[in-house]
């Protein structure tokens, strides 16, 4: 009986690390292009750039690791791609411009949700809930005409405020705030605190953890905005780099990989950095 | 907090924005539905009846659907099953460590990964030449059916760490004495399982199933880098239809669409909330 536990022990460390693989494989997959040289990459991606014709039964054959390791490819792009730069800071200016809008407007939002007493709060509440349900092809329409008559289609700042008042941020705090103690907050009325104070002194260091977060899966969402800046942006020196990238074809795959590899280093960085807060945010939610 | 009416001036900012910038473009896009797109004259169901006797509309409401009704389900048993197998785990440190490894895919933005999608499902990618050695043929995968299994897959793939920390979160939440007690009883890990762990898991699994649907809508990013405005019909989904329809100006079509898709969501999740009350 314990050697079967034993075993199914075993099996079930197995399993997970075989997921576990799959899962992070990509960024080894990345690493290992960006770091082979030309000649390497031409010969192993070969198959797939000829056209058709040539010998009909080879593919793509990936190492695990570069069998000449080099920068090479980072350098041809920081050299030769001086859009990328644009796109990059694109994308960090649209991602910071929507997190700090939310900021200033959710963390209010959701310690007024979560501690308030006010007509309509459970309503008005489930229609935030509601809201950061709908997919962006609901608000399309009202989006597009929102910005037309702001004159404010095909600019980063049409970009930023469309998602400034996105829901999801405040049902994440929400949470947050929800668990602070109550005995916290009446100890505090009984010395003479104002409200004000209470959610400044109180609510805001000891929702902190809700708001980091929110702004790191906020920074995991908006570094990868697609569907707005795709319909709302025409200038393509306003794109961001995750409209700019899938346009690399796999015939310039150096500059491609490079240049994934470097939109993914921030990504990773804030991953990294807020890990735990990421945990804590997506777990908050089933917390009753 | 205990007065009358405190904490509103805290929502009203937010709640300004909200209403000027979502709720009154929506109303007026309900308004539009039932107009004509030129004159803006009453149209009654006209928009409504053009939406659905249109085809495009039917295959991407019925791929979205399908998606949707085999991701979910999918997903949430995967990463119930992945939850269960990391608790079973005895090293903490390893637990750790796997969950970190599930995780990631949520930071490898989506334009990033799209490349090693053109390597694996090439004609001649990776997909093709494992299969060569195995003595069958491979095909441009994006350009067949199997495009919709990809998609299903992906999505899995990206979603997995977050549905099982949400299991994880829900696992914890049930209280050990109810296995103490059980096991008193005699019971046995199985009943352990269905009777006690099953049946505490159902509040969780509300939020669970909302949010995976909300993560599932952002499939389309995937599906749009890899294949583009016009992939395989089998990945055709309400996203790229509106796309179009946005090019053409067909701003009835939109209107009336947006409205019915906002319908179904809304009775899906007062459906779930329904179910998950009882």
């Amino acid at each position: 009986m314990k050697r079967m536990k034993k075993m199914w022990k075993k099996a079930a460390a197995v399993l997970l690390a075989v997921l576990a693989f799959i899962a992070v494989y990509p960024i080894c997959f990345l690493l290992t292009g960006s770091l082979m040289g030309g000649g390497e990459i031409r010969e192993s991606l070969g198959p797939a750039l000829e056209v058709a014709g040539g010998n009909g039964n080879s593919c793509i054959q990936m190492p695990f690791l570069p069998r000449y390791p080099t920068l090479r490819s980072y350098v041809e792009l920081l050299l030769d791609s001086p859009e990328f730069f644009v796109m990059f800071w694109n994308s960090v200016r649209l991602t910071a411009g929507i997190l700090a809008g939310q900021v200033l407007f959710g963390v209010p939002a959701a310690w007024g949700f979560a501690r308030g007493r006010f007509p309509f709060r459970k309503a008005l509440f489930t229609v935030y809930i509601l809201l950061m349900m709908m997919p962006f092809q609901v608000l399309m329409l009202s989006d597009h005409m929102l910005l037309a008559g702001l004159h404010m289609l095909d600019t980063h700042g049409g970009l930023i405020l469309l998602s400034i008042f996105s829901t999801f941020p405040v049902f994440i705090m929400y949470r947050f705030f929800e668990s602070v103690p109550d005995a916290l907050v009446e100890a505090a009325m009984l010395d003479g605190a104002s409200q004000w104070q209470i959610f400044l002194h109180i609510g805001l260091p000891l929702g902190s953890p809700g708001v980091i977060a929110a702004l790191v899966l906020g920074f995991l969402e908006y570094w990868n905005l697609l569907e707005p800046p795709m319909t709302f942006l025409k200038s393509k020196n306003l794109w961001p780099l995750s409209l700019y990238l899938p346009n690399i074809g796999l015939e310039r795959a150096k500059v491609a990989f490079a240049a994934s590899v470097i939109a993914l280093i921030p990504a990773i960085l804030v991953f990294l950095a807020g890990q735990d807060h990421l945990e804590r945010g997506i777990a908050a939610a089933v917390k009753e | 907090m205990r007065g009358k009416n405190t904490g509103f001036l805290y929502v009203l900012p937010s709640l300004i924005g909200v209403a000027f910038f979502i709720l009154i473009p929506s109303a007026d896009v309900v308004r539009r539905s039932f107009t004509e797109a030129v004159s803006g004259a009453w149209a009654g169901l006209e928009n409504y009846r053009t939406v659905f006797s249109n085809r495009a509309f039917r295959l991407a409401a019925y791929n979205t659907l399908r998606f949707e009704g085999i991701c979910i389900p999918l997903l949430l048993v995967l990463s119930l099953l992945a939850a269960l197998l990391l608790n079973a785990l005895d090293m903490k440190g390893a637990r750790q460590f796997f969950k970190s490894c599930f995780l990631v895919p949520m930071a490898i933005p989506v334009a990033s990964a799209v490349l090693l999608w053109k390597v694996l499902f090439h004609e001649r990618g990776l997909m093709s030449g494992l299969l060569h050695m195995l003595g069958l043929s491979g095909s441009d995968w994006m350009r067949t059916p199997w495009a919709f299994w990809i998609l299903v897959a992906s999505y899995i793939w990206k979603n997995l760490g977050y549905d099982v920390i949400l299991w994880l979160a829900a696992l914890a939440g049930i209280p050990s004495s109810l296995y103490e007690a059980a096991q008193v009883d005699g019971a046995g890990r199985w009943q352990c399982f269905w009777y006690i762990t099953l049946p505490n898991l159902l509040p969780a699994l509300f939020t669970i199933a909302v949010l995976s649907i909300l993560n599932s809508f952002k499939a389309f990013r995937e599906a749009y880098l890899a294949a583009g405005d016009y992939p395989h019909e089998s990945m055709y989904l309400l996203q790229h239809l509106f796309n179009n329809w946005y090019r053409d100006l067909s701003m009835d079509k939109m209107a009336a669409g947006a409205v019915v898709q906002a319908g179904v969501i809304f009775l899906l999740i007062l459906f779930l909330k329904r179910r998950w009350e009882e």
